[in-house]
């Protein structure tokens, strides 16, 4: 058997002359979580959508454990589960009736079905609120019953689209921890999200996608390793009303060895390829009116890789997709 | 078997969640009721029940079906539930005849309080139950499939309460319903010929007095084949508009 659950090969995705995904490879090995990282309009969902049958593949093919199913998606969706990134139940139905449905259109029998939406609801502490209405559940209780859904036939790979986007942080460390345990039952993930430190925390391996390509692909160990090369101090002062792209300019050119971006209002983040030599940058900040209080190294991270990689401030992507 | 289950389970779904809610059953019931009222006063006599029978019958389930149809699936759709049925490991065939099913079950419940009332009440008589029974069984399946047909080109559910409308009333006119076809100037009579339920209407009129103005083999076999065109039309259209 192929330790690979999911390969892609030349997968290309274009609409009324628009190329949304540009002949993109790459394989899902089996019981990994597999990130899928990029900014809003880069190609992830549409990705998903061609590889769930939601849409048509322009050209390229999909294999699910070694068949070539890229004509016949329908027979891979036995295997698939999927979590889209708003939920899709059915308001009218309690929590209890929507996983029974779900189960039951997978072919699942009366007595298995109800077993296992008793068994979800106790995973996913939805217990007591199985007779309740959908529409009645929170947003973080609405995410949870999707995710549970699309576990009911027990599939061997789920496709989370955003699955902690919008929820309270109470259930997006829940949601957290339950994509871990899954993923140590056996459950191949294939996670796309915005939020490069859930990525980091969850995912074996990660893509990152920018403008319909993957730029880059491997584990996020050896992302993290190819940035460690750099060094990042973090400089963090009173909030400002500088002229920020001025200072910007200033400092740049005032330190040539070193590039300084804006973290936000009030972090100044430093990267070079040397070591640092800080004081002369505090002092200079100082100098211009900054009340510094904290200046740090930072170990680096997924984010600087992707950074790095795709040149996207992640402030800016998450504002993104918040206001999405 | 597996397909069974989902194709049961999804028709269970709709029946429960829509067709037979209060509103829509007292729908099936007050809807003819009030036009057979209607034609009563209008009159204000006792009309001839074997000439308005074969309308109400087709109004009844013209009405009830294109509506409900085309509103439930445009508010899956709207609600991306839909999505989830599109995502199960069935055929899309299979899937939209469970959906289907539950439009032509509401369609022949709403025929049947008229069907009910004539008999009963007014004492009409049917000259043949059994064409009245498939009559009634095919213009279901015609108008749900005009319905569907609706629902792929409808984004809101307004839309498709407007597209619906759009379609229902031109028929009322159009397909022998109330006014015969024979009856209509010459100029408008070829579109009564391409509406498919002019073909329902007038297979009522054989079951009910025996005076259709087609013969009953040509109505029936028109109607079949409309339903498999309607049907495979649909299919074609939700693979090239839902599956982008």
């Amino acid at each position: 058997m192929t330790d690979k659950i999911l390969e892609v090969q030349g997968l290309k995705k274009s609409y009324n002359g628009f190329v949304a995904v540009n002949g993109i490879s790459f394989h899902v090995n089996r019981a990994e979580i597999f990130g899928f990282l990029g900014p809003n309009g880069a190609g992830k969902t549409t990705t998903i959508n061609m590889l769930i049958g939601m849409a048509k593949i322009s050209e390229g093919r999909i294999f699910y454990k070694g068949k070539d199913l890229t004509d016949n998606i329908k027979k891979a969706q036995e295997i698939i589960g999927v979590v889209p990134d708003e939920s899709n139940l059915y308001n009218e139905m309690n929590g209890f009736d929507n996983l029974c449905f779900c189960g039951a259109l997978y072919g699942l029998s009366k007595p298995g079905r109800e077993e296992k939406a008793h068994r979800l609801l106790e995973l996913f502490g939805l217990k007591d609120a199985a007779g309740k209405k959908f529409m009645a559940y929170s947003k973080g209780m609405k995410r949870k019953l999707t995710i549970a859904a699309a576990l009911i036939h027990e599939p061997e790979i789920l496709f989370l689209d955003e699955p902690t986007t919008g929820i309270d942080v109470a259930s997006v460390r829940q949601i957290r921890n339950l994509i871990k345990e899954l993923n140590e039952n056996g459950t191949t993930i294939f996670l796309t999200t915005h939020y490069i430190e859930e990525a980091e925390r969850l995912c074996n391996r990660v893509a990152f996608i920018d403008k319909g390509e993957i730029i880059q692909i491997d584990s996020v160990e050896q992302l993290i390793k190819a940035s460690r090369e750099t060094n990042i101090i973090e400089i963090h002062f009173e909030p400002v009303n500088n002229d920020k792209t001025r200072l910007l300019e200033k400092l740049n050119e005032k330190f040539p060895g070193i590039e300084c971006v804006f973290k936000n209002d009030s972090a100044i983040k430093i990267v070079s390829a040397n070591k640092i030599d800080i004081a002369p940058v505090v002092n200079y900040l100082s100098a211009e009116g900054l009340f510094i209080y904290e200046a740090r190294l930072i170990k680096p991270s997924l984010e600087d890789a992707f950074v790095k990689a795709t040149g996207i401030e992640i402030d800016l992507m998450k504002k993104e997709k918040e206001k999405k | 078997m597996k397909s069974a289950i989902a194709f049961w389970n999804i028709l269970l779904k709709d029946m429960k969640n829509y067709y037979l809610k209060p509103p829509n059953i007292s729908w099936g019931i007050i809807f003819p009721f009030a036009w057979m009222l209607m034609m009563f006063l209008r009159t204000k006599t006792a009309f001839n029940i074997e000439e308005v029978f074969p309308g109400i019958v087709g109004m009844s389930i013209l009405f009830g079906t294109t509506s409900m149809l085309s509103v439930t699936i445009t508010f899956e759709r709207k609600a991306r539930s839909f999505e989830r049925l599109l995502l199960a490991p069935i055929s899309i065939e299979l899937l939209i005849t469970a959906k289907i099913a539950g439009a032509i079950l509401f369609g022949i419940f709403n025929s049947i309080v008229p069907v009910l009332f004539s008999v009963l009440y007014f004492k009409a008589i049917v000259a043949n139950w059994a064409v009245l029974i498939i009559g009634i069984i095919l213009l279901s399946i015609i108008s749900t499939l005009l319905g569907l047909f609706i629902s792929v080109s409808a984004k809101e559910v307004f839309e498709a309460q407007t597209y619906s409308n759009f379609f229902r009333f031109p028929m009322i006119f159009l397909c022998g319903l109330f006014i015969p076809v024979s009856a209509l100037p010459l100029i408008i009579r070829p579109l009564s010929y391409v509406l498919p339920v002019t073909y329902g209407v007038d297979a009522l009129h054989h079951a009910i007095s025996e005076n259709g103005f087609l013969p009953l083999s040509i109505d029936l076999t028109i109607l079949v084949v409309s339903c498999f065109l309607l049907f495979f039309i649909s299919i074609y259209n939700i693979r090239r508009k839902w599956i982008i």
